[in-house]
């Protein structure tokens, strides 16, 4: 009997510390491996996205993003590896209940209105969605005055739509977008650009799979570059895109000045064009350099700050992995 | 959460199927049958010297006409459900709508039960109303009525249910398309077999004999569907033959027994089981 209330405080002690760790990641991925005949599709690719944070998921066709992502899901069963979703293993059905998702291969029962097609994903993932809410998730993706449509009849970008509508009606914790703009016009793009912020404002984690690197660059805060079935390169986008360059207009540069050039970085010259290459986030470098050139009595026209693209780099990244294989 | 997923998803199998206009295509075929065996029948009453059968041979007229009909019927429940089970797992794998259902919290196993209970549902519940529909009209026409009417509609709708598993086990391994065409070629194979085990046994040939045994196990279809005519038809009528019965297709020597019904629900249990496994393991 004097254990007891010594035993209760222990619980209480260990419920305060399972209380105050931070939650698990939307989804944390180990070692995962999947073969399609003797073709590796996936060969040990691991990765997490954490809470509230936005992650792009890029490379090129045949990298095996869209087996990644099924894998997550448990859609495709990996050969080897471990999958934790929302802190339960994927295996577990439970896990999905706070995730949506838009496949890339957006198809949705054409017998059923888009009302109807909400109503059956909230009854699935065990939600009490009120009526209005399903109703405001359609407006969101500007199909208000189709829910009451066969799917049937919609055009392929109104079915995408639909599957974002599908993905977020049922108020997600972790959102899986695969290629969620290729069905869409500029406009369309532009509506799932902000729709991504919002949920990242609302503390929703998101991985996206798109082609589209410019989108990727604008809204996620890490990326995962995946080829032949490997990662190539993940980090956040500072990291990713860390080399930063300044370009500067300059005429009657002296070998001290060219000298004084060197010292910043290395240097690419190009007419009076001269483009410098600055390692390291340093805000002192540019303010610098003017100074000192004009002190030199170079004649600076502009200075230009530059950054290589999410574009360049992923570019950079795959044709060294070529360059690698051959 | 999986009774849920179950409910729901043979809900929408149902609701699938009214839309998907298969309904009014069974419909336009039974309402097809029906006025045209209504016909046939009111016709032999007028003009074949129907009344001037004694009335053992009057019943056994009907009995063999009415499971002629019926098995006219059957094959409408088969080829409907065949070809219904087939798309609605398969070719949703296929077009991607799974995809997106199946990311949900829900089980594989409670999918496709749900699937098959919908299915299950629809299949029976047109075997008994267009069955029972064709039993009233026989009785209005030429005044008969089987003597277990309700046993054998349920049999019928038995017989349905294992062609529908079997069809969404098929459909779980081969393009929907396909799955259905070979459900149905299939069913007809073993009804073919039955009909030989039957000429065997009159010829009082084992050999032949044993073919319709074993296809009856193989496929309960047509196994189930002898038990169903058995129901239909008119047992002192049919005792005026000799060993012969056994050849004619549309007449049943004998109930049927507890242990085949019991293999009937096994088989449907396996089948069902491994349409299961295999989906389970499916990538998607």
């Amino acid at each position: 009997m004097a254990a007891a209330p010594d035993l209760t405080s222990e619980v209480r002690a260990a419920a305060r510390l399972v209380a105050d760790l931070p939650p698990a990641p939307a989804v944390w991925a180990s070692g995962l491996r999947k073969r399609y005949g003797r073709r590796p599709a996936v060969d040990g690719v691991s990765l997490h996205v954490d809470r509230g944070e936005v992650m792009g998921l890029l490379g090129p066709n045949g990298a095996g993003k869209t087996t990644v992502i099924k894998m997550l899901l448990g859609l495709v069963r990996p050969d080897a590896g471990e999958v934790m979703l929302l802190g339960r293993t994927a295996g577990d059905p439970l896990a999905r209940a706070r995730v949506g998702y838009l496949p890339e291969l957006f198809r949705y029962q054409p017998w059923l209105t888009a009302a109807e097609v909400l109503a059956l994903h909230v009854r699935l993932s065990g939600a009490r969605i009120p009526v209005q809410e399903q109703r405001a998730c359609l407006e969101m993706v500007g199909l208000a005055d189709r829910a009451d449509d066969r799917v049937g009849s919609f055009s392929k970008g109104m079915q995408q739509r639909l599957g974002l509508a599908v993905a977020l009606v049922a108020r997600p914790e972790f959102v899986v977008l695969d290629e969620p703009t290729s069905a869409l016009d500029p406009l369309g793009r532009v509506d799932v650009r902000d729709l991504v912020l919002s949920l990242k404002d609302r503390g929703v984690s998101v991985l996206l799979n798109s082609h589209l690197i410019g989108e990727v660059e604008r809204v996620c805060d890490r990326v995962v570059i995946l080829d032949q079935g490997r990662v190539a390169a993940s980090g956040t986008l500072a990291e990713l895109l860390g080399q930063r360059e300044v370009r500067m207009h300059l005429t009657g540069v002296t070998p001290a000045a060219e000298a004084r050039l060197a010292t910043a970085g290395d240097v690419e010259r190009s007419g009076d064009w001269f483009t410098v290459d600055l390692p390291a986030e340093d805000d002192d470098t540019v303010p610098d350099l003017v100074r000192d050139l004009t002190a030199l009595w170079v004649r600076v026209h502009a200075v230009e700050p530059g950054r290589i693209s999410l574009e360049e780099r992923l570019l950079g990244i795959l044709r060294a992995g070529n360059e690698e294989t051959e | 959460m999986t009774a849920r997923t179950v409910l729901t998803i043979a809900g929408l199998t149902l609701r699938e199927a009214s839309r998907r206009r298969v309904l009014y295509a069974l419909a336009g075929l039974t309402i097809a049958l029906l006025t045209l065996s209504a016909w046939g029948f009111s016709r032999l009453a007028a003009e074949s010297g129907f009344a001037t059968l004694t009335s053992g041979q009057a019943r056994l007229v009907a009995s063999q006409l009415l499971n002629l009909v019926m098995f006219g019927m059957s094959l409408i429940a088969a080829l409907g459900t065949a070809f219904l089970a087939g798309p609605t797992l398969a070719g949703e794998v296929e077009s991607g709508i799974s995809l997106a259902v199946l990311a949900r919290p829900v089980r594989r196993s409670a999918v496709l039960f749900g699937k098959w209970l919908g299915l299950v549902v629809f299949g029976s519940g047109y075997v008994m109303i267009a069955g029972l529909a064709q039993c009233l009209v026989v009785r209005l026409t030429v005044d008969y009525w089987p003597p277990d009417p309700a046993a054998a509609l349920a049999l019928l709708a038995g017989q349905t249910i294992v062609l529908l598993t079997l069809g969404l086990l098929l459909s779980t391994v081969i393009s929907p398309m396909a799955s259905g065409v070979v459900a149905v070629g299939l069913f007809g194979a073993t009804w073919v077999a039955g009909v030989v085990g039957g000429i065997g046994e009159a010829l009082g040939n084992d050999g032949v004999a044993r073919v319709g045994t074993i296809s009856r196990i193989l496929l309960p279809t047509d196994g189930l569907w002898r038990g169903a005519m058995h129901g239909f038809q008119d047992v002192s009528a049919f005792s005026q033959l000799g060993p012969e019965r056994a050849a004619f297709p549309f007449i049943s020597a004998a109930p049927l027994t507890f242990a085949y019904l019991t293999w009937a629900a096994v088989w449907v249990a396996m089948v069902w089981g491994l349409a299961a496994l295999t989906f389970l393991r499916r990538d998607l």
